[in-house]
């Protein structure tokens, strides 16, 4: 459709790379971490990091920028999205991390966000860092299928144990399941 | 029950939640097969391990909590949530961004408004018309967030009063909920899941007389706070069960992402109404209550003084609500009045569009966050250019407090461990969702 192309262009069209990173915080991380994309979103600072060195952003983030809450933890499948929105450098794949970090001596907030292909689906625990992500990974594990390296109790929480898939990626159907009950002999 | 032939058949078809762990593996022990005998002591000490819920009448819903006992000191506890989760983040990408609000008022439904709010804020984000919002629509939006907030702390006052023991609590904290019931009826025609702060504005204008319905309602309550604050704020009794139980600190609650009143109950003064406010906060006169000692007393009374702030900033908005339209007049994202609908094609053709397949929003992603009356709730929100969002997650306040627990209520007893869970204030709608 050519009205989502001219959209296209003009997200992939953003800012020019040599052009002053406006947030100082993600441009700070960007500075410590090589490789990073800090982006703009509707006036909310956001770091496109790599995955491997997640731990390490969180953990700079807690002692060197005063961050002292590690708000949310979740993730995104993109593989129905239509025109994905990104900043240019940024290499896409099918799942998102998306952590929101908030400092309160600061009173701002950046968010983190990495890429996972769908082939290697783990990233590094922030439980480390910040002990309040513990059920969010275990959410986001539960829904999605990612693994979080180094977390203490990486079981499903919302779904039953027994469950098969990942209710939240767009190729499981919500109606392709039938309702069960445990213990019972129906056999719908 | 079904009857075993042995004990290693029965342990074999055992579900799987009997076998979830409470401790590490080190600390898990085989499982010894008395053969009808004594349970044997082992070097662990005689502990139990029981199970409060997931339907207890005092976790709130559907909360389930693993608790390993030594008689009656609670040495471990672990919350297994899920009970209620109906996959509304899914049926989330489901929705167009008209329906949306129909789904999201649902999750948190002990103050719905709060909900709306940031979905709403979320989408209006995307769509780059969060700065056109015009004033009425704020106010509106302002007043009803801080009556669903006296609401849901009455709902709290009623429940965690009956946990406790003092039952009458709950018929009191009823009764003056109930008066801002009617007055969600009276304004959005729905007591609760009202559904009223949409994309754009509010879906009406408050009705005839509104003023006087409000202010009744913020005399009914502040009388009822007063009498609940005689009733037990002094009361030996209560303040037996309820000072000193519990205790979190502000560094566990900053490093658990714990928000709300139970994180200003450990006097860090911290209200996002205050430090990033979405609604004109900036423009009434209200005070941030925090307290000192981080215990279940002092979220009882952090929330019970809320009460009368919010009181305090809906008497504000009676008397300085300003004129204006209720909701955006973009016709993209706003419908026609009801009207205009009669006389125009056009108006028709808007309105059916709009409520069929609904409006597109550029792709993009955002994350807006409101003070809920259990704290942070945030709306993390990605869009590709469609009528539905690709994803949909709302950050619940009570999903991140409920999990502290084990810091609240370890080393505490059974009866405190029920006063804990109150003090948190879990919904399970937005826990589980």
């Amino acid at each position: 459709m050519a009205d989502n192309n001219a959209r296209e262009e003009d997200h992939e069209g953003g800012p020019i790379a040599d052009e002053p990173i406006a947030d100082e915080v993600a441009a700070a991380i960007v500075e410590k971490f090589p490789g990073s994309i800090a982006a703009d979103s509707h006036g909310q600072a956001v770091v496109y990091v790599d995955r491997a060195v997640l731990a390490d952003v969180a953990r700079f983030l807690r002692d060197e920028q005063e961050f002292t809450m590690c708000v949310d933890v979740s993730a995104v499948d993109h593989l129905l999205t239509g025109t994905r929105h990104r900043p240019p450098g940024v290499d896409p794949e099918r799942f998102e991390i998306v952590v929101n970090f908030l400092s309160h001596p600061r009173n701002r907030r950046v968010r983190v966000i990495c890429q996972v292909p769908a082939t290697d689906l783990t990233v590094p625990s922030l439980t480390g860092v910040y002990v309040g992500t513990n059920f969010a990974e275990r959410e986001t594990f539960d829904l999605y299928g990612i693994t979080f390296d180094g977390h203490p109790d990486l079981t499903r929480i919302l779904m039953p144990d027994d469950w098969r898939g990942f209710p939240l990626r767009k190729d499981d159907a919500p109606g392709r399941v039938p309702v069960t009950f445990k213990g019972d002999p129906s056999p719908r | 029950m079904t009857h075993f032939d042995t004990e290693e058949e029965r342990l074999e078809r055992q579900t799987d939640e009997g076998k979830q762990e409470l401790r590490h593996a080190s600390r898990t022990r085989e499982v010894v097969l008395t053969g009808g005998g004594m349970w044997p002591e082992d070097e662990l000490g005689d502990t139990m391990i029981i199970n409060m819920g997931p339907q207890h009448p005092s976790t709130h819903g559907v909360l389930r909590l693993m608790m390993e006992l030594d008689g009656e000191d609670v040495l471990l506890i672990k919350p297994v949530i899920g009970y209620l989760h109906t996959g509304m983040e899914k049926t989330g990408e489901e929705l167009t961004y008209v329906q949306g609000t129909t789904n999201v008022t649902r999750m948190d439904y002990a103050s719905n408004f709060s909900n709306e709010l940031v979905y709403s804020q979320a989408v209006e984000k995307l769509l780059d018309v969060d700065t056109q919002i015009p004033p009425r629509a704020r106010w509106i939006r302002m007043m009803m967030c801080e009556l669903g907030r006296m609401a849901s702390h009455l709902l709290f006052q009623a429940t965690n009063g009956m946990d406790m023991g003092a039952v009458s609590m709950l018929l009191y904290g009823w009764r003056e909920r109930e008066e801002c019931l009617r007055l969600f009826e009276y304004v959005t025609g729905l007591r609760m899941n009202c559904n009223y702060i949409r994309p754009g504005g509010v879906v009406a204008d408050l009705p005839d007389g509104w003023e006087d319905r409000v202010l009744e309602v913020c005399d009914v309550v502040e009388a009822g706070v007063r009498d609940y604050d005689e009733m037990l704020s002094q009361n030996p009794i209560w303040r037996e069960r309820t000072v000193g139980i519990g205790v979190i600190t502000t560094e566990e609650c900053l490093e658990r992402s714990i928000t709300g009143p139970i994180l200003r109950s450990t006097g860090f003064a911290w209200d996002l109404r205050k430090s990033q406010p979405s609604l004109p906060y900036d423009e009434v006169d209200f005070d941030v209550i925090y307290t000192s000692n981080g215990d279940v007393f002092d979220r009882y009374r952090i929330r019970l003084w809320e009460i009368l702030e919010s009181a305090k900033i809906v008497r504000q908005c009676v008397e300085k609500m300003p004129p204006g339209d209720f909701r955006v007049q973009d016709k993209k994202i706003t419908p026609p009045p009801r009207a205009r609908i009669d006389e125009s094609m056009e108006a028709l053709i808007h309105h059916f569009k709009l409520f069929t397949e609904g409006f597109k929003v550029p792709p993009g992603e955002t994350y807006v966050t409101v003070e809920s009356p259990r704290g942070e709730i945030g709306c993390y929100m990605v869009s590709d250019g469609s009528g539905k969002p690709v994803r949909m997650h709302i950050r619940g306040p009570s999903f991140y407090n409920l999990q502290s627990i084990d810091v609240m209520g370890t080393n505490s007893l059974v009866a405190d461990a029920v006063a804990i869970v109150s003090s948190i204030d879990p919904i399970m709608g937005e826990v589980d969702r």
